[in-house]
């Protein structure tokens, strides 16, 4: 198999759909393709979150340890997602352990090079924005579904 | 006039006998019936009974068990309220009233020949699980039999037993999510829309017939998902959930717009309820 520059990755990927050409040189600057064992912890709460991490392969799972509970798994990921967004809001840290489940390969762009790049070429950020908003958008609707406890002991 | 002729027909329990408990979660027991003159009592996918807990109450509870084995007669039941509470506490030998069965029924053997999807969430396993065992006894009729299940915690998930001898037949794709695990749970966390897109990986959203049944809130979230992944309202089917009291479409308790719950559902064909799910308080 020929080899893959994260160039060619990066344009294969959904989360870069429509992406090509000089747009996608300019993310391709900013990232490398990393590859996990299962059980590797990608990020740990508290880290400095510099990465934007993008499943290609293999699942993931967002961890919180809580005491007396042990670790809790609270959110699956699968190839497509991207990781967390913490690296976008400040103090920039990580705000949960993220742990692969299954060997996983991911793209990592380093986020203050793509939000440079996005400053830059404002439309690259607008457009690099709008596909990934609804992402997180529709994680925040899971996770509000998971918290109203649906199968509870007040549900059938 | 004797007393016990003033009331006949559906109205009138007929005495059945716990012949077997088996417990399937903290809370949750299955109860096996049989009628006292040992006759069987046919029903179909998706119908309900009323049980009588004598000197407590009578609530409706779907029947869990195979339609093909009509004297044995399943009742999932979850320990919630005073009747649900003292049925699971029936045991082996006891004595409970049964009216039925009652209401519609799950329409797998129209969908031959499509993909069938049975999505769950919690103790709804239970009321689709007629449904799932017709299926399987047939599984050639069908173009696939897809399961996505839903439950609180790895140790909630309901016929857990039962999930491995099914995935291990083949005879159908199971999907279980949980809505929160520890770190020895290597299945997905999440609620059960996030499986959609996996459990449906490669299959052609025109041929898919899904049936729901869960929490409303599930059901209304999962159809609109399925609908926006391509899969036809008028080919979804939910079990809907009200203050069932009569079960003959008589008292009015269960109103559900212009329907009653207990004489036109419990199963509901989506796209005739669709408007209804969204006005609150309905």
């Amino acid at each position: 198999m020929a080899h893959q520059t994260i160039r060619d990755i990066l344009a294969d990927h959904p989360a870069f759909l429509g992406f090509e050409g000089a747009a996608l040189d300019l993310i391709a600057d900013c990232g490398l393709n990393m590859r996990y064992r299962a059980g590797d912890l990608l990020f740990r709460e508290g880290d400095a979150a510099e990465t934007v991490l993008i499943l290609r392969h293999g699942d993931a799972a967002i961890e919180l340890a809580a005491p007396g509970r042990g670790t809790l798994r609270v959110e699956s990921l699968h190839p497509g997602d991207i990781v967390d967004w913490s690296w976008l809001l400040p103090p920039c840290r990580a705000m949960s352990d993220a742990r692969a489940v299954t060997d996983v390969a991911a793209i990592a762009l380093d986020a203050r090079c793509v939000l440079d790049k996005c400053d830059e070429h404002t439309e690259l950020g607008y457009r690099l924005f709008r596909l990934w908003l609804p992402h997180l958008a529709r994680r925040v609707r899971m996770q509000r579904l998971q918290l109203l406890d649906l199968y509870g002991s007040h549900a059938r | 006039m004797p007393a016990e002729a003033a009331i006949s027909g559906p109205m009138r329990p007929q005495p059945f006998r716990v012949t077997e408990v088996q417990r399937e979660l903290d809370d949750v027991v299955t109860l096996w019936l049989a009628a006292e003159d040992r006759a069987p009592l046919p029903f179909r996918p998706g119908q309900f009974n009323m049980l009588y807990a004598f000197a407590v109450g009578e609530i409706p509870i779907s029947i869990s068990g195979d339609p093909s084995r009509p004297d044995a007669l399943l009742h999932t039941v979850r320990r919630v309220g005073a009747v649900s509470s003292a049925l699971a506490q029936l045991e082996r030998g006891a004595v409970l009233g049964l009216r039925g069965p009652f209401g519609s029924h799950w329409p797998v053997e129209t969908e031959r020949g499509r993909h069938l999807l049975f999505v769950a969430g919690g103790l709804g396993l239970a009321p689709l699980r007629p449904a799932i065992y017709r299926a399987l006894a047939r599984p050639a009729n069908y173009a696939g039999i897809t399961l996505v299940l839903g439950a609180r915690s790895p140790r909630e998930i309901l016929y857990a037993w039962q999930l491995a001898g099914w995935a291990a037949a083949r005879a159908m794709n199971i999907h279980v999510c949980v809505d929160h695990a520890g770190p020895e749970w290597g299945g997905p966390v999440g609620v059960v829309t996030s499986q959609f897109p996996r459990a449906l990986d490669g299959i052609a959203p025109d041929h898919v017939s899904a049936f729901l049944c869960g929490p409303e809130i599930m059901m209304r979230h999962g159809c609109g998902d399925l609908e926006h992944m391509g899969i036809h309202p008028e080919r979804m089917w939910i079990s809907m959930e009200r203050n069932m009291k009569c079960a003959t479409g008589l008292c009015g308790h269960c109103q559900f717009g212009a329907e009653f719950v207990c004489r036109d559902g419990p199963v509901f064909r989506y796209d005739r309820v669709r408007r209804l799910l969204g006005i609150r308080e309905v």
